[in-house]
């Protein structure tokens, strides 16, 4: 799939909560053969501060357009967060390999996304792409976990809840949900043989995607995880971004960022 | 106007003097879909080595003031692989391809690995990184002392007629003696300067933003130094100089070749802008036309002092 380097106009820009921003751009080109899990890479402007790249996981796509969803945790931000609407961007897109999404005709309680903070952004977009055009019956619907340090910070959930997601929540503090982490709450479901997924799809901070890893692997269900890592040209050519896998290592910006849990070396 | 971009480094013409630099072009097949790369000067691919290395764990690269740090380890699939798997892709260009090699165990991996090159047309010339900062556990590069610059140089020079052209560091007392040394034994060319070495720690955590601690400096932030040891090389030097560290448009281009390139290299900048090395081409040839420069060789090293 070919990725391209454009000049992007911002649709809408909005702050949700806090830190937390959606923005829009209209890009048919990317939209038209986006995957889940793909990013985009963002040049928020032409100086040389911040100097590089960032990239951002592409949230949705409706029609002509891509969102993405993003924390403002540093200089790049931001500045991302400073544009309005009307003003143009150099995005390069659709980047990275997506999930794989399998064949299946319907969805099942059984798919499980799993998602720690920020994690929440790439997978609203594959929970769209599930459940789109496939019949979601009230018993047999996806599973969404969703972790937060605090019921502050919980991110998306009446998003997943819209599409018609089972939504299951745990927070650090318990001031939501389950009291723990969300991959506490994930052991304990797939401790029981009748919500033992049948595919995980994961991404969140890295401690969290290993316990992922742990559970998926013991239990033997595949799982996919979307990793990150400090990219320097989003585009396979500086070999920054590695992680290891049984192969060697791999490049999160091309070979990634999702990755088969099995494949993984912690 | 008539203007001539068209430069020469050794045997090489080169058809304008912008060329993309080791380990920053991947091997081309990472840029096809942003840019037309038969328009490019030359392209140097990743260094490679005779066997293959897995390179540094992560994180490799972080971010800084105006420039980044790198410690990718010399991560290359090995010289057979890249012949059967990268090399047919970049033979089909249609643009001079120069070979970036490196060795650990020289001067005997070195000569291996030229002889095998030596022999494939598709390679145009051979650049000996003796200067990357991430690949010894030993404390000195070969491009830290001019003896041993010097002589491996002369060893490879003996073995191929190829252009050959010798990367230099910048972290020495003197590159002009390196590249002195480098002449001497019979390069045809010096290409700098490749990283400085820096450092950068996360406060937090209180550990270094790279795995591996020390790593290379490369973007703007190093773009003056550059400038500088390319001015002391063509001063010193008759061989010809790829010039680059901090090229991000066409004036920071022109200041190379100001101070004496007669080539210049894109790297960090192909991170920020795939498209930066054609922006650059144009931007030349315009410059040449508004001055009313014929040729591209009538700037090199005219800096007035
Ligand atoms: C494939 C991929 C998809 C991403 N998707 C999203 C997304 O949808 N929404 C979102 O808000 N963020 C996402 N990120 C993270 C985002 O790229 C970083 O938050 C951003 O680059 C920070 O830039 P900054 O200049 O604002 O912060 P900086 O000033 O660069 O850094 C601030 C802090 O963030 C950390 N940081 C910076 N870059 C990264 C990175 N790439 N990975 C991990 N930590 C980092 C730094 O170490 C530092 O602690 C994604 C990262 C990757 C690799
Ligand atoms: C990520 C990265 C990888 C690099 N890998 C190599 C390499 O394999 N061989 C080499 O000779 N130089 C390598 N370099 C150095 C560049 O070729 C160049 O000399 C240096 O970055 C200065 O130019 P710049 O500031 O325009 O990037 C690398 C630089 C970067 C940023
Ligand atoms: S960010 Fe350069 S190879 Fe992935």
């Amino acid at each position: 799939m070919k990725a391209c380097q454009l000049k992007l106009k911002i649709s809408a820009q909005v702050r949700i909560k806090d830190n937390y921003w959606h923005c829009e751009f209209s890009a048919p080109q990317i939209a038209k053969i986006a995957l889940p899990g793909q990013f985009i890479d963002i040049r928020v402007n032409d100086l040389c501060e911040p100097l590089l790249r960032r990239p951002i996981s592409i949230h949705g796509v409706s029609r002509a357009k891509i969102k993405i969803f993003y924390a403002v945790v540093g200089k790049a931000t931001e500045i991302l967060a400073r544009k309005r609407t009307g003003e143009y961007l150099d995005i390069i897109g659709p980047l990275g390999s997506g999930f794989a999404l399998g064949k299946q005709k319907t969805v099942n309680s059984k798919q499980m996304l799993v998602a720690g903070g920020m994690g929440v952004a790439p997978l609203m977009f594959l929970a769209e792409k599930l459940t789109e055009g496939r019949k979601q019956r009230a018993e047999n619907r996806i599973t969404v976990l969703i972790g937060a340090k605090t019921k502050k910070q919980l991110l998306c959930a009446d998003d997943f809840k819209k599409l018609g997601c089972i939504v299951k929540i745990a927070t650090d503090d318990g001031s939501q949900g389950f009291h723990g982490k969300v991959t506490d709450l994930l052991h304990n479901l797939s401790s029981d043989f009748r919500s033992l997924p049948s595919a995980i799809y994961a991404c969140g901070p890295k401690p969290m995607l290993q316990a992922v890893a742990d559970i998926s692997n013991q239990r033997g269900f595949p799982a996919q995880l979307s990793l990150e890592e400090h990219m320097s040209c989003g585009i396979g050519a500086c070999l920054g971004c590695v992680v290891k896998t049984q192969a060697g290592f791999k490049r999160v910006c091309k070979e990634g960022p999702v990755f088969n849990s099995r494949d993984l070396v912690w | 106007m008539k203007t001539n971009l068209s430069v020469e480094i050794g045997k090489l013409k080169l058809k304008n003097p912008v060329m993309v630099s080791s380990g920053t072009f991947g091997y081309a097949e990472e840029f096809k879909d942003f840019i037309d790369l038969s328009k490019l000067g030359a392209i140097v691919t990743k260094t490679i080595t005779l066997k293959p290395r897995r390179g540094n764990p992560a994180p490799r690269t972080c971010e800084t003031s105006a420039g980044m740090l790198n410690s990718i380890g010399l991560e290359n699939p090995g010289i057979e692989v890249f012949i059967q798997e990268k090399l047919p892709f970049l033979k089909k260009l249609g643009v001079p391809i120069i070979m970036s090699v490196a060795s650990e165990e020289e001067p005997e991996e070195f000569l291996e690995l030229v002889a095998r090159l030596d022999i494939i047309e598709a390679v145009a010339a051979i650049e000996l990184n003796i200067s990357c900062p991430n690949v010894r556990e030993k404390a000195s590069l070969i491009a830290q002392d001019p003896e041993a610059t010097y002589k491996i140089v002369q060893e490879v020079r003996k073995i191929t007629n190829k252009t050959l052209i010798t990367k230099l560091s910048p972290n020495v007392t003197s590159i002009a003696d390196i590249a002195q040394s480098a002449e001497d034994a019979g390069s045809d060319a010096v290409s700098l300067i490749n990283t400085l070495a820096g450092m950068s720690i996360d406060i937090k955590q209180r550990k270094p933003k790279i795995s591996v601690g020390i790593a290379g400096l490369s973007g703007p932030a190093i773009r003056p130094i550059a400038v500088k040891m390319v001015w002391e090389v063509f001063n010193k030097v008759k061989i010809p100089i790829i010039g680059m560290g901090g090229i991000i448009d066409t004036a920071s281009a022109l200041e190379f070749i100001l101070a004496g390139a007669t080539a210049v290299s894109i790297g960090t900048a192909n991170f920020i802008n795939p498209k930066i090395s054609l922006e650059i081409i144009s931007g030349l040839k315009k410059y040449l036309i508004e001055n009313k420069i014929g040729d591209v060789n009538e700037l090199v090293g005219s800096v007035k002092i």
